[in-house]
């Protein structure tokens, strides 16, 4: 992909570096920034005191959170009665929540580690956000399952092991993969997460300022030096749970959706549900990534990072996977009507012009149909509002998606005598509401006590980094932004 | 002994020199990992993903025993009329594949750790005021003194002809 810098031209042109190349691509860090700029600019985020749109959004954002979990307490103290779930809808908003929330995970997955096999070096500047996003969001995932089964005392039922009766789990049913899914997805995010901030944790430890700060840092470390022989190890870790992350991140949401597929309710029992989820999870979690780190590089001042390559990129991925999921659609209702069946049928035509009407035209063909259709156009790639326009569009789209699968299919099934509808009581909403503040509090504290982009992988990607790279006397010149430290 | 480089093409030419010169003990530090530092040192490909092949290979074995014990042997579980013979296996798959992404995944991390000889909250280079650059911008090159080719004459001579600057002996404590 990097053709341009890796053309033998350029090593025998080593005398003369500034030599103008025909093919000359777009630099993933502006400004001809050097390493301790890059340094500088992302540690000084976390080093300095915190700033006031910090606290004054952390006690919004924390607030909801707590009321989301005052809301939690209430429905396991009082029961699950206190949602709106009946029969026949006795999965909703929170099954949607989960589905919603583990979704958005899988970009910083995708990011993360299959980004990194395809070589694709611009994800440097946003795999560390991206990963610690995929963290938070599985944790507001992991809340709903174990909430809804009502008794949650009962939630060990879900673990390999044999209850009071010595029967064990089903290990074929979809549910139990599915913890197992989530749960591995959970712990090999936080081991590729970690492995990640070891360098980074001990540019923190040798800055820190304070004893307490080198003594946590430190600790964290791990007593990282940068030596070359650690290096090679850990780079043969970190490509290994690159590429076991990679199949892990499909299978993932493909268990999610299996949960779906394998039942007998129409619009559910799809063959199609696998790809159509997956893609779906990473066009919604690049909506999120974006959503989160639009507003974070221009706080911090990292467009030189996170440039406008970098959101360009971003956009023509949310593009293809949001047509990717057009087409899904698309060939759904393509099959209920080749299929002959007349619930599946009816049930498409009942998405489309049933109770439920405005949250298909809204949600699914307006948000994540037609929204990314934009991105065709380079001009709106560039503009930051229409790409943050189109993100939120996603973000609720993709919530909405959820939404009309589970709900629109439960609602009205085979038999028009059990018919019924879903009405919201206000702890559901609350308690969406309040993952949401869980979530935002969890990143704000990322973005405050930790590294929010990776400084050891973006200096990579600078043309110093290159050991064949001629004149390294150059990057001298612009080193006035970092202060000396010796 | 340790010597500072002005950037990653300095470090990666002494590093060459060094290996040359027929060292054994002794390290490059830098920022970031350099592309072709392994060679330059001469150091073969780790053998990190061995371990980790026996690792996913204990997880599959993990899951194998998890579900057919209890589900073939100890309580055979039947649902929905469905059978309990091999034309049910697929359904184990997810779980088998799962558990072994989890060991290796495991087995990648604490086996680098190990093989690192981390968690090491000490060493003798933090002693270096100079050393802290090394996560930052800074290009070192440490030769060890157990190194059985190390005089000092000798360590500085080769590190300051190969462009090492402020060449200075790390003591011990």
């Amino acid at each position: 992909m990097d053709g341009a810098t890796t053309a033998p031209d350029v090593i025998e042109g080593e005398a003369s570096a500034s030599v103008e190349r025909p093919l000359q691509r777009v630099p993933l860090v502006l400004h001809r920034r050097n390493f301790s700029w890059i340094t500088e600019r992302i540690a000084g985020a976390v080093e300095g005191p915190g700033p006031r749109w910090w606290w004054v959004t952390f006690a919004i954002t924390s607030m909801v959170a707590m009321f989301g979990l005052f809301c939690l307490g209430y429905q396991i103290s009082t029961g699950v009665g206190t949602w709106g779930l009946n029969h026949p809808v006795g999965w909703a908003w929170d099954i949607t929540n989960f589905v919603f929330w583990i979704g958005i995970g899988h970009a910083g997955t995708l990011i993360s580690a299959i980004l990194f096999l395809l070589r694709q070096k611009w994800r440097t500047s946003i795999n560390r956000s991206a990963e610690a996003m995929t963290l938070f969001a599985v944790i507001c995932a992991a809340i709903f399952p174990g909430v809804h089964v009502g008794r949650v005392w009962m939630a060990w039922f879900l673990a390999p092991l044999p209850n009071n009766y010595g029967i064990w789990p089903n290990f074929r049913s979809p549910l139990l993969w599915d913890v197992f899914a989530v749960s591995t997805y959970f712990s090999v995010s936080v081991l590729f997460w970690y492995t990640g901030l070891i360098p980074d944790l001990a540019t923190l430890r040798d800055r820190a300022t304070t004893k307490i700060k080198k003594l946590l840092y430190g600790i964290f470390a791990v007593g990282w030096r940068g030596s070359n022989r650690n290096w090679r190890h850990y780079e043969m870790a970190y490509l290994l749970l690159a590429g076991l992350s990679t199949p892990l991140v499909l299978s993932v949401h493909s268990v999610v959706s299996f949960d779906f597929a394998t039942s007998i309710i129409p619009t559910w029992h799809t063959t199609i549900f696998p790809p159509y989820f997956v893609a779906g999870a990473i066009f919604g979690g690049f909506a999120m990534v974006l959503t989160l780190l639009i507003p974070a590089r221009a706080i911090y001042k990292l467009q030189d990072i996170i440039t406008p390559q970098h959101i360009d990129k971003m956009a023509k991925v949310i593009l293809l996977t949001g047509s990717i999921v057009s087409y899904a659609y698309a060939m759904e209702f393509f099959v209920a009507w080749y299929s002959g069946n007349q619930y599946e049928k009816y049930a498409f035509f009942n998405r489309i012009f049933g109770p439920y009407w405005w949250y298909w035209w809204v949600g699914m063909l307006f948000c994540n149909a037609l929204s990314p259709q934009f991105f065709w156009f380079k001009r709106f790639r560039q503009n930051i509002y229409v790409v943050y326009f189109v993100c939120m569009c996603v973000n609720a789209g993709m919530w909405f998606e959820r939404f009309i699968i589970i709900v629109g299919g439960l609602h009205r099934d085979f038999l028009p005598s059990s018919w019924g509808m879903f009405y919201p009581t206000w702890v559901d909403i609350w308690t969406f509401i309040g993952t949401l503040g869980i979530f935002l509090s969890l990143f704000l504290m990322f973005i405050r006590y930790l590294p929010m982009i990776a400084m050891s992988e973006v200096k990579i990607v600078l043309p110093e980094a290159n050991p064949h790279h001629a004149s390294p006397e150059e990057h001298h010149v612009v080193a006035a932004g970092g202060k000396e430290r010796t | 002994m340790g010597a500072e480089f002005p950037s990653a093409s300095a470090l990666y030419e002494a590093a060459k020199r060094v290996r040359d010169a027929g060292f054994k003990k002794w390290d490059v530090h830098s920022p970031f990992p350099i592309h072709g530092m392994d060679a330059a040192m001469g150091l073969g490909k780790s053998w990190l993903s061995a371990a980790v092949l026996g690792g996913g290979i204990t997880g599959l074995l993990t899951a194998v025993t998890l579900e057919f014990g209890p589900s073939w042997f100890i309580y055979p579980l039947v649902v929905h009329g469905k059978p309990v013979d091999w034309r049910t296996v697929p359904a184990f798959f997810p779980i088998m594949f799962e558990l072994t992404v989890l060991f290796a995944a495991f087995t990648a991390f604490f086996a680098m750790l190990i093989m690192n000889g981390l968690p090491r909250w000490y060493h003798p280079v933090f002693n270096w005021r100079r050393f802290s650059r090394a996560t930052n911008d800074g290009f070192f090159l440490i030769i060890e003194a157990r190194d059985p080719r190390f005089t000092e004459l000798e360590a500085r001579e080769l590190l300051e002809q190969s462009g090492g600057e402020h060449v200075t002996v790390i003591h011990e404590d």
